[in-house]
């Protein structure tokens, strides 16, 4: 427990030991845990940015979004009513075009009643004209009795 | 030694608390003492070649380390070695910044030297008190205290550095004249005073590195005797060194903690006593 020349060894070796860790330990760590703690603080605000921007992106998106499912809805609103109207005018056309079918028909009608008629007429006189020979045992001159004959076919 | 076979408990003790001392004998040949007695003796030209040898070791160690955790650190990722040295690097860099606000480069590396030196010359405590000096003696050595802190000498070469380092900054940074003025005219500030100032300053400077010193040396002298005491019990009985063992157990637990309190104390009072050498303003 003397107090002898070890203090002063010691000392000295203190100082090395104080210098050297002041020279190639301390500030080569200090530097390195700096540059590490600005490194993660720029990370961090990258990120925050980064949230930002993804953020601002999706809102974006969700607009888009919505626009695109307004128009498509008009759109097909558009398109019912279309359908709608030309199923409205096939239907008046096809209505149309059966009217004029059915009358065209019936006039074709009309017209082939009257021309039956017309040689049912022509017919009936001729028949008339022989039955009257047949009883009058003679000939009938048709010029004689053609105004009699035409007011009979003008009968039937 | 006589006794060197079967020595008493008094022998025992003393013989652990003897250091390797190299120095001139009295008949002025150079060599080691070979006892308590030869190595006062000798007197101021002395060396404790075992308190050398360890602290430089220790130190050496540390220094080693943390150089190579250094020369890898990187910005990137830490691993390993690199983080348990940041982990402390940082505490005491907070530690140093909570306490000293002026800018100075020397003092956070010092405190950490300080604390981390220590805290591992303190921690050669907690190794069995016998085996390295048993292990010695296979060698031919007789005297063997591993732990250097428990030499004054080591404790207060470390005071007295910072000693030093207080008196410089404090004589920089105020000038000598604003250094005696402070010692002069603190606590009171009068004229009529100045003996009583200087006398009390004085013994308040003083008391800066003794204290340092000796409340490190103190406490791990302390340990170490108790630690020698349960050392004494294993030679006294079953029944006794059963007890040994369990108090071997719970004080090696609770030196565990001192070892560390008093390498942190002995860093923040440094930076304590250097923070005040800067203090230029007057309160």
């Amino acid at each position: 427990m003397n107090i002898g020349l070890t203090l002063f060894a010691q000392s000295l070796v203190f100082l090395i030991f104080v210098a050297f860790c002041m020279k190639y330990i301390w500030p080569v760590l200090k530097s390195a845990m700096a540059e590490r703690q600005q490194a993660i603080a720029q990370g961090l605000v990258a990120a925050e940015e980064a949230e930002r921007k993804l953020g601002e992106a999706e809102s974006g998106a969700e607009e888009e979004r919505a626009k695109a499912r307004a128009e498509a809805a008009q759109i097909i609103e558009q398109a019912r009513q279309q359908a709608n109207q030309m199923i409205e005018d096939a239907k008046g056309s096809a209505r149309a075009e059966g009217a004029r079918l059915l009358e065209a028909a019936q006039a074709e009608i009309d017209q082939e009643v009257n021309r039956a008629r017309e040689s049912l007429r022509r017919q009936v006189a001729a028949l008339a004209l022989t039955g009257a020979e047949r009883v009058l045992e003679e000939s009938i001159d048709p010029s004689r009795h053609e105004r009699m004959l035409e007011r009979l076919a003008a009968e039937l | 030694m006589a006794s060197a076979e079967n020595p008493t408990s008094a022998e025992y003790i003393k013989h652990h608390l003897t250091n390797l001392t190299y120095g001139q004998h009295p008949d002025g040949s150079w060599g080691f003492a070979h006892s308590a007695e030869e190595a006062a003796e000798m007197g101021f030209w002395t060396v404790h070649v075992d308190s050398m040898v360890w602290s430089i070791g220790l130190g050496v160690i540390f220094l080693a380390l943390f150089r190579r955790a250094a020369s890898r650190a990187t910005a990137g990722v830490p691993a390993g070695l690199q983080n348990f040295v940041e982990i402390i690097v940082e505490f005491i860099d907070d530690t140093t910044e909570s306490i000293f606000h002026h800018k100075n480069d020397l003092i956070a590396p010092l405190a950490l030297t300080i604390f981390v030196w220590v805290f591992l010359m303190n921690l050669m405590d907690l190794v069995p008190v016998d085996w390295v000096p048993e292990l010695a003696k296979l060698f031919g050595i007789h005297y063997m205290k591993i732990v250097p802190s428990t030499d004054p000498n080591i404790t207060m070469a470390m005071a007295l550095s910072v000693f030093a380092l207080i008196l410089y900054y404090s004589i920089k940074c105020k000038g000598v004249g604003g250094f005696l003025a402070e010692l002069s005219f603190h606590p009171f500030p009068s004229k009529l005073l100045v003996p009583v100032n200087f006398v009390l300053e004085f013994v308040t400077l003083i008391a800066k590195p003794l204290s340092l010193g000796l409340r490190l040396f103190g406490n791990l002298y302390a340990g170490e005797m108790i630690f020698v005491l349960i050392a004494l019990m294993f030679s006294a009985g079953i029944v006794f060194a059963m007890a040994g063992g369990v108090f071997q157990f719970v004080w090696a637990a609770f030196h565990l903690i001192v070892i560390t309190l008093q390498a942190f104390v002995f860093a923040v009072l440094t930076i304590v006593y250097l923070a005040q050498a800067h203090d230029t303003d007057e309160h």
